[in-house]
């Protein structure tokens, strides 16, 4: 089961699982190195079945953790200062 | 109180914004077009498809009997002018999805699917250009939708393709590209063969690297609207020779495929 280096934009569908907004347009602000881009730019780790990591593509400071299992999902979020849409 | 928005304290407004669940939905295959010897483009009919943008993808669920699930993500061929819902889906032969919607699914077999998802990697004609897009193998597929989006509306924003496939006989679109080219003065379409070539090929053959690309597209004074798609080694390279040119990277937009193709 192999990691696979993506685009943000792959992260579009397991994120909108959980966030009621398109995530790809959003604006994120990186805690690691503060910068500022659309989370379609940044780079997405994805482990096929069991997760998704959205790193920021400066400082490779993981954004976003998103889990799940069958019961429901883990959201980590303390790589992004914030999100914003619009 | 602004209209649609729900005060903090006045509870559930019923005008308030819904949040737009995105949910499997069931679609059925209408078509089934074989493309090259290794893809396939599925016609869909979706009930209530909202539409997309061009670029745009869909994630595609399979559940075995015993329940297993796997569910991959392909990007949407279709311009959203399109009646039908068009994906082109190339056979992967470790993949787990792939070979099933190539080779076992036929007209009047039901997916489940949801979307449009994405909106990063999206073109629509108002975004304006010129539009430079370069893709590898099936990495064509978002940007055939953009350039059908494109020719769906008439649009004149310069657009120049270059694409690179392994071999003529899989060239994905290549008759549906002749002719847009003929029809359209401002559609240039410039292909290259990376493994085999017909005789008497004229174009390129090799992979894409920064002199063809300084060839191809426009000169750096020029800002243009470039989306890259196709393997990963292929968007990296093609990504930073567009910037080692002097491209802006805000326009720049890549769309990776994993080493199983992005799709599996």
């Amino acid at each position: 089961m192999g990691e696979f280096r993506l685009d943000g934009n792959a992260a579009a569908g397991p994120l909108r699982e959980v966030f009621s907004f398109e995530v790809t347009t959003a604006q994120y602000s990186c805690v690691g190195c503060g910068r500022t881009d659309r989370l379609g730019a940044a780079m997405v780790y994805e482990v096929r079945q069991l997760g998704t990591i959205v790193r920021c593509p400066s400082c490779d400071n993981p954004l976003i953790r998103l889990a799940h299992n069958r019961e429901g999902y883990l959201v980590d979020l303390r790589g992004t200062r914030y999100l914003t849409t619009g | 109180m602004i209209p649609g928005v729900s005060s903090a304290t006045g509870g559930t407004s019923a005008v308030a914004v819904q949040p737009r669940r995105l949910s499997w939905q069931l679609a059925e295959v209408v078509e089934v077009v074989p493309e090259t010897p290794r893809t396939r483009s599925l016609v869909l009919e979706v009930a209530g498809w909202k539409g997309h943008k061009a670029g745009q993808h869909v994630d595609i669920r399979l559940t075995a009997e015993d329940g297993y699930q796997a569910q991959r993500s392909y990007s949407i061929a279709s311009a959203p002018e399109d009646e039908r819902l068009v994906l082109t889906v190339e056979r992967l032969e470790d993949g787990e999805v792939s070979p099933y919607l190539t080779d076992v699914l036929m007209a009047g077999d039901k997916l489940e699917l949801r979307g449009p998802i994405g909106g990063y990697f999206a073109w629509e004609a108002k975004d304006g250009g010129p539009l430079l897009l370069v893709a590898g193998g099936s990495g064509v597929v978002p940007l055939m939708a953009m350039l059908r989006h494109r020719a769906a509306v008439s649009s004149d924003v310069p657009a120049r393709l270059l694409y690179s496939s392994r071999s003529y006989e899989e060239i994905i679109y290549r008759k549906e590209l002749e002719r847009l080219v003929a029809q359209d003065g401002s559609l240039e379409v410039i292909h290259t063969l990376t493994r085999s070539r017909p005789k008497g090929w004229s174009s390129y053959h090799r992979r894409i690297d920064l002199k063809m690309l300084k060839e191809v597209g426009p000169p750096p004074a020029e800002r243009l609207l470039a989306f890259i798609c196709g393997p990963t080694p292929l968007v990296e390279g093609v990504a930073t020779a567009l910037v080692e040119i002097g491209h802006d990277t805000l326009y720049v937009k890549t769309e990776r495929f994993g080493p199983t193709g992005g799709g599996g």
